[in-house]
């Protein structure tokens, strides 16, 4: 299908709509638009933010999952412990695919599920005591784990359990950080307020009983915050500015250790990756010890130079010489790359739909490849967030916030994309509509897709869905021979 | 009564930004702005005004203050 026309996308949008009775049509109209790029404000064209109506199928979060899954969760060196009944972190046990390194259940723990496995007494009486002893047993099983960290689940906020409390009296008692974390589930609209409540919890738990302590800091000192080391994330970017002559000293929060949030405010400058998630901490650290933060993406060749030049800028002509050197050098490998993909690929249409991040960070990289995105949204973005959307996608391009299932598979059905990239609760239901499908959370069990290394592996992934031979088999043999059949049976 | 954080954003401009409201703009104008007192009413670039008591001296961006709605 050829590209759509912006009265086409605003017909669509209306058809698929009509379903809704009045009210529920009104809301979700605020949430669909079309993408101006003369618009420079998007709070005039899309509503975010906002809670999801009841009776549709959104495919969201809730704030625990924003709070344990995604921010405390990869950092390794400390427990997290699920406090209250044990389904939350059971089903969401080593499912963000944070990699780290170290002994598992020996010095790190990001793969093991703590929780406090919440009975009906404990709601009944309080969970205070059971919490109280459950601190000691991880103290006297994990010695070697340098903190905890209790994510409260729905139930603690209700009965009304003073963890603070017991994180207060035991950490003094045991001599470590104890965080106490109020990511009850029911905050907020979606994972995005657990993401702010963890960022507080760091703040007012870690950064700030950590000021003073000694390190010896030099003039590179960079921090990469908010890259959660999918699949290895974070070492693809990590490596990059190594080479460029920077020292990375905290990795937030994928292969991350408390040491090294403690230490970030010695840095000479944050590199946001993840704006939505981790923004709050960075601005408190840009106005609490003068640490500037900006953000970057190196998702794609393209934007991978932008943003090394970007960082190099705040840095002196060492850097900015490394900087070069490191583009100069990877050229021959993503050419190699962009080369081999790109005729395979060219012209292939994409929709997105993930969390806060990469429905605009990762459209560099398909462009790279010569694919074009023609729909974009986010589960949990912010206003802001859509403010930087509406610059990276063209114009006419369909935007959708907080899309309902109902209206994902009607979008899709029309736009007829080649391509869709969104999360595991998606994927079969596309994949038996007969359209190519990859997870854009977890890279579908693949990775990394951040720096030079990381795309010459995304580009591979997207050829090896898009042009797999299973999509020629949709139809079945009776069907594709059609009537030619029918006459020689005759 | 919106807890404001101030900071300058890559162009040099004074951004506003409210977390709770998602509000992330552009200070267009502030009344009073010289050597010795900052504050009055601030207008932002989409219309919004808010309106802060004259800080002496005044004070050092990024900073968090409290703004009530002018």
């Amino acid at each position: 299908m050829s590209e759509m026309t912006r009265e086409q996308t605003e017909a669509l949008i209306q058809e698929v709509l009509e379903v809704y009775p009045e009210k529920a049509q009104k809301d979700r109209a605020k949430h669909l638009t079309i993408n101006d790029q003369e618009i420079e404000k998007s709070s005039k064209c899309i509503t975010s933010n906002r809670k999801s109506l009841p009776g549709v199928m959104t495919i969201r979060g809730c704030a625990y999952a924003g709070s344990k899954g995604v921010v405390w969760g990869p950092v390794k060196d400390m427990i997290h412990l699920s406090h209250g009944p044990v389904g939350c972190g059971q089903y969401s046990r080593a499912g963000r695919r944070n990699y780290y390194v170290g002994n598992t259940g020996v010095d790190t723990f990001g793969t093991i599920n703590f929780t406090s496995d919440f009975q009906e007494k404990d709601i009944v009486f309080g969970g205070d005591k059971k919490l109280n002893k459950i601190v000691d047993e991880i103290n006297m099983l994990f010695p070697l784990a340098k903190g905890l960290s209790i994510q409260s689940e729905c139930p603690i906020g209700l009965i009304g359990d003073d963890i603070e409390a017991v994180a207060k009296q035991k950490g003094k008692e045991l001599n470590k950080t104890i965080v106490p974390v109020r990511c009850e589930g029911f905050r907020g609209v979606s994972q995005s307020l657990g993401h702010h409540i963890a960022n507080d919890a760091i703040r007012d738990w870690v950064i700030d009983p950590a000021t003073g302590k000694e390190f010896e800091s030099t003039d590179y000192d960079v921090t990469i915050i908010g890259d959660y080391n999918i699949g290895g994330d974070a070492w693809a970017s990590r490596i990059l500015l190594e080479e460029m002559g920077l020292r990375v000293i905290a990795q937030w929060s994928g292969d991350g250790t408390l040491a090294e949030m403690e230490n970030t405010p010695k840095a000479k400058l944050n590199l946001l990756h993840c704006y939505r998630s981790m923004n709050y901490i960075s601005r408190y650290m840009e106005e609490k010890f003068g640490v500037p933060w900006m953000e970057y993406n190196f998702f794609g060749p393209t934007k991978i130079e932008e943003s090394l030049r970007a960082i190099a800028a705040q840095f002196d002509d060492k850097i900015k010489e490394g900087a070069e050197k490191v583009i100069e050098k990877y050229k021959p490998q993503w050419q190699a790359v962009v080369d081999k993909y790109r005729p395979r690929l060219e012209g292939k249409r994409v929709m997105l739909y993930v969390g806060g991040l990469r429905p605009r960070h990762i459209i560099g990289a398909y462009e790279d490849l010569g694919m074009e995105v023609v729909g974009t949204g986010y589960e949990f973005a912010h206003n802001d967030d859509y403010d930087r959307t509406i610059a990276e996608v063209g114009n006419a391009t369909l935007i959708y916030d907080d899309v309902t299932g109902y209206e994902f598979e009607e979008f899709v059905k029309r736009v007829k994309p080649d391509l869709i990239g969104s999360g595991i609760k998606e994927k079969y239901i596309f994949q038996k509509m007969g359209i190519p499908f990859r997870q854009m959370h977890s890279w579908d069990y693949s990775g990394p897709y951040h720096g030079y290394d990381g795309f010459a592996i995304f580009a591979r992934d997207m050829d090896m869905t898009l042009n797999n031979p299973c999509w020629d088999s949709m139809t079945p043999p009776w069907k594709r021979m059609g009537d030619e059949t029918a006459i020689a049976a005759e | 009564m919106p807890n404001v954080m101030l900071r300058y954003n890559d162009k040099g401009d004074l951004l506003f930004y409210v977390a709770k409201k998602d509000l992330e703009e552009v200070i267009a104008s502030v009344e009073t702005n010289t050597d010795e007192a900052w504050g009055g009413t601030v207008e932002l670039s989409n219309g919004d005004k808010f309106f802060i008591d004259p800080i002496s001296p005044p004070p050092e961006f990024p900073t968090t203050l409290r703004f009530k709605r002018g």
